[in-house]
């Protein structure tokens, strides 16, 4: 399959994310730029985290008009395979490509930390080589990205299996200790009612190789590529 | 014509930079203080003919940019010049 990293000006994780693909995923991957509209032929799209727009007036809100987002919100609604990573998430949830918002931590610092994800439906693209259950270690580093939805939609989502992925403890349990920046539900990624969309706070191009801290990462893009295997 | 913009977080979204305010004029003596909401202020200036021209022009601003409707609520003055 054929990856597409998008850059935005201010994207900090484009390159570590094409560099995780091609390097350690031996994957296909290009960059986008964000002034294109069209999308090459990728299997797959990813909009990367940083600072896209300085993070001006909200996070994401000037990257969700860029010329390549045209692509995007076609591909997307034929069916296409979307990834978003943080300052990613924030513009699909800007994008309306996911239901919700981020929001300022609740600490209102922002948090560099190793936390524990825990997977809520192993039945997606992004992650069926895992079991519902799983545990995930990744890296956040983020300052707005406590999610929250209107009431209804989020029952509408827990119903449907939307909300993916959840902050826990070491031990999978859910606690306000365990939520690091106070997201609704500890919703660390969710995913849109086709399943074809997600987005996630915590950054798994940063847990691909066991040096740097952690390779659970990897089964997030493995699970992509088993998908359309 | 220029056009002052409030947005606002909607009631019930956390506001924690409303705390945090609140919490240090609460720590500076100012008792009667009962809350605190933190939202952006911005300045339009447009070229349109009339008032009716400017508001549809900036309601569309403000669905599509400025306020993401869903964490925030807007409103807007116009200033005549």
């Amino acid at each position: 399959m054929k990856w597409g990293v998008v850059t935005f000006p201010g994207s900090l994780d484009d390159s570590d994310t094409l560099y995780a693909l091609r390097e350690v995923m031996g994957q296909e991957a290009i960059g986008l730029w964000h002034k294109d509209r069209d999308l090459r032929g990728v299997d797959c799209v990813v909009l990367p985290g940083g600072f896209s727009y300085g993070d001006y007036l909200r996070c994401g809100a000037m990257a969700r008009f860029a010329p390549i987002m045209a692509g995007v919100i076609e591909f997307a609604a034929a069916g296409g395979l979307v990834l978003g990573i943080c300052n990613g998430f924030q513009i699909l949830c800007e994008a309306r490509l996911l239901p919700g918002a981020l929001t300022r931590n609740r600490s209102l610092s922002f948090i560099c930390q190793r936390v524990t994800v825990r997977v809520e439906n192993a039945a997606t693209p992004f992650t069926r080589a895992m079991a519902t259950g799983d545990l995930l270690r990744l890296p956040i580093k983020h300052g707005e990205g406590l999610y929250v939805a209107p009431p209804a939609e989020l029952e509408r989502m827990e119903r449907r299996g939307q909300v993916v992925l959840r902050y826990a403890g070491e031990d999978g349990a859910l606690s306000e200790a365990n939520n690091p920046n106070g997201s609704i539900r500890a919703v660390a990624g969710v995913a849109n009612e086709h399943f074809n969309v997600f987005g996630l706070m915590p950054h798994p191009e940063h847990a691909v190789e066991a040096m740097v801290g952690g390779t659970d990462g990897a089964r997030i893009f493995a699970s992509i590529i088993e998908s359309r295997a | 014509m220029q056009v002052k913009v409030f947005i606002t977080p909607k009631a019930g979204i956390l506001d924690p930079q409303g705390r945090a305010i609140e919490h240090s004029l609460h720590q500076l003596g100012f008792s009667t203080l009962q809350g605190v909401g933190v939202g952006k202020y911005i300045v339009l200036e447009l070229a349109a003919a009339s008032a009716e021209e400017v508001r549809a022009e900036v309601t569309k601003m403000c669905e599509q940019l400025l306020a993401n409707t869903v964490i925030e609520d807007y409103s807007f003055e116009v200033v005549s010049s």
